[in-house]
């Protein structure tokens, strides 16, 4: 993560949300997953920033990527040394302004930072879920979270909004659940993962599955971590998430030392980011989760049910889109997102669609930049038009 | 307020049209267009402050460059196709014309006349490339690199057997005077058309 986004507490600027708590929300009515399981029950850690209004209609969804949760914004403690994963964008004055939505922002069902997830108590064999955890897909998360808007009594988000992963849901919001979308922003996104991206899981999901500490998911009954395998696994996705541009200006060729020591050690500044990246991961995400989250990527696909008509998949939707791409974005690249426009111009849909030129890849969606910016709070800020908010200067609602 | 070639354009666009946008700029027109003609569709933009802009309107913006073509847009798929001032900025203006109406029926083009009485003293008597308020750039830095004039434009027109629906010039600020009615490649500053597939 870049400096700007690692405020600590003390140090938070203005436009902070400032201190947050989580929510846990139960839900006893059973949840039938696309793979033809059952979940009998679940949970949902969420955090919302805001005040929701009395007509509940200013509320934002905050859909989060692979190994994002929902700690979007603000800060847990005083203690803390970094803000939530999109601080950058949400708080009082940003893009999305706390000011005048109310945004509620989940871990996704099958995560490990709270929602029911492979690391909880499976209810039916008394033991932990672990590798039983069920499959989940862009789907299932999508019927999970309309429960939760249920929960909160929210008919409609103002806006769901999501980067990479978290835009496919928004995306599967605007084809499930048509009339609870008032506006879909979709950033970094794709409709369907390519060959290349299914390929580039698979090494991350194999280095987990291959680490002897892995023993077939069940690592925790063995008092033990795959830590070899997801520090390989993140250190892989880590550098899909950055563009050669940005790895070569952040280090280059530079040496850690002097000179060259002619070993496998690290020598390259790059290679002590790589594993420093990997190291922290893995001692932070449950390798579980990993693996069913690249899978929910691999599966989403909703032109499949439409013989690979994406304009037809997209028939229901019925908000206008904002969708974003960024120029070095090679995970997901702006032709990625050029598919989706087209498919929703085909179909006749209200979009819009910018190319930010930004040299940081694909973790370009989580940076702050003045283009994305203004597009962003531009978008943002029709929806608060449309909603008849309207800024009263200096006024604060937090 | 409208510019003065937006202006005579939005009275050539039907009531409810399906159009694009082509350098669609601010979306001023297609705002308007909406708004007060029920016309839905979208501009098409590379600049980011006018994208930007579009989107604060409210108006379908899609960052696009025009010189990819309109490969993504399919057959007849826009009553009206619309741009302005743009032709002159493309690679291949003859090849956007051929784009233009095969996603539509007709189009609408305005483009800067090289022409114009103004340009002509700039370079046949005092022998400088014109520099005017619908050329603003110095000929290094201009953006216009394929600069024609109102009777070209028709002489394309002809070639490629497109029927030419309507035609005006725009002076300034203002529709064109009774002069440029008559000669409009010589007192015309901005050549407005209005063409379709026969």
């Amino acid at each position: 993560m870049p400096d700007s986004d690692t405020l600590a507490f003390n140090d938070r600027p203005a436009d902070s949300v400032g201190l947050v708590t989580p929510h846990i929300a139960k839900f006893d009515t059973p949840l039938s997953l696309a793979c033809g399981k059952v979940l009998p029950e679940y949970e949902l850690i969420y955090e919302t920033y805001g005040t929701l209004n009395a007509e509940r209609s200013n509320a934002v969804l905050i859909c989060h990527a692979l190994s994002g949760h929902h700690h979007a914004a603000g800060y847990h403690s005083a203690d803390d040394r970094k803000p939530g994963w999109w601080d950058a964008h949400i708080g009082p004055g940003k893009s999305i302004d706390t000011n005048l939505f109310f945004v509620v922002s989940l871990n996704n069902l099958g995560g490990c930072h709270g929602s029911t997830g492979p690391v909880s108590h499976n209810p039916e064999t008394g033991r932990q879920w672990g590798p039983e955890f069920p499959m989940v897909t862009v789907s299932d998360w999508v019927a999970s979270q309309a429960r939760l808007a249920d929960r909160l009594g929210i008919d409609r988000w103002a806006a769901a909004v999501g980067g990479s992963l978290g835009g496919m849901q928004v995306l599967q919001w605007t084809i499930t659940y048509p009339e609870r979308v008032a506006n879909a922003i979709v950033i970094a996104a794709t409709p369907r993962l390519s060959a290349q991206n299914i390929a580039f899981n698979e090494v991350a999901r194999h280095a987990i599955r291959s680490d002897p500490e892995f023993f077939d998911g069940w690592y925790v009954e063995h008092a033990t971590v795959p830590k070899r395998g997801l520090k390989l696994a993140r250190m892989v996705g880590h550098i899909t998430y950055l563009s050669e541009d940005a790895m070569g200006s952040k280090f280059g060729r530079d040496l850690r030392s002097e000179d060259l020591n002619f070993g496998f050690d690290v020598e390259f500044q790059v290679e002590s980011y790589l594993r420093y990246q990997g190291d922290t991961f893995s001692t932070a995400f449950d390798a579980n989760t990993y693996l069913l989250m690249t899978k929910a990527l691999d599966y989403f696909d909703p032109a499949a049910a439409h013989s690979g008509d994406l304009a037809s998949a997209l028939a229901p939707a019925q908000c206008p889109f904002l969708i974003v791409s960024f120029t070095t974005d090679w995970r997901f690249p702006p032709s990625r997102s050029r598919e989706l426009v087209d498919a929703l111009t085909r179909a006749g849909k209200s979009v819009s669609y910018a190319n930010i030129d930004s040299p940081h890849g694909h973790d370009a969606f989580l940076l702050p930049e003045p283009r994305y910016h203004a597009l962003f709070s531009a978008f943002m800020g029709r929806v608060a038009h449309e909603l008849a908010i309207h800024k009263t200067g200096g006024e604060e609602t937090q | 307020m409208m510019r003065a070639d937006l202006e005579l354009i939005y009275d050539w666009v039907p009531q409810g049209a399906h159009v694009l946008d082509l350098a669609c700029g601010d979306g001023a027109l297609l705002e308007r267009l909406a708004q007060e003609k029920n016309v839905t569709g979208y501009g098409l933009e590379i600049d980011p402050k006018g994208i930007t802009q579009c989107v604060a309107r409210g108006v379908n913006v899609i960052e696009h460059n025009l010189d990819d073509g309109l490969g993504s847009f399919c057959d007849n798929s826009y009553d009206q196709v619309i741009m302005t001032q743009a032709l002159q900025a493309l690679r291949r203006p003859d090849k956007m014309l051929d784009e233009m109406l095969r996603v539509a029926e007709e189009g609408i083009i305005t483009f800067p006349n090289f022409a114009y009485w103004r340009h002509r003293i700039h370079l046949g008597l005092r022998g400088y490339m014109p520099v005017s308020k619908s050329l603003p750039h110095a000929w290094y830095d201009t953006p216009n690199i394929h600069l024609s004039t109102f009777n070209d434009f028709e002489h394309l027109c002809r070639e490629k057997g497109l029927v030419i629906v309507d035609r005006a010039v725009g002076v300034g600020e203002h529709r064109g005077h009774w002069t440029s009615k008559w000669w409009p490649n010589l007192f015309g500053e901005i050549a407005i058309f209005r063409v379709r597939r026969r």
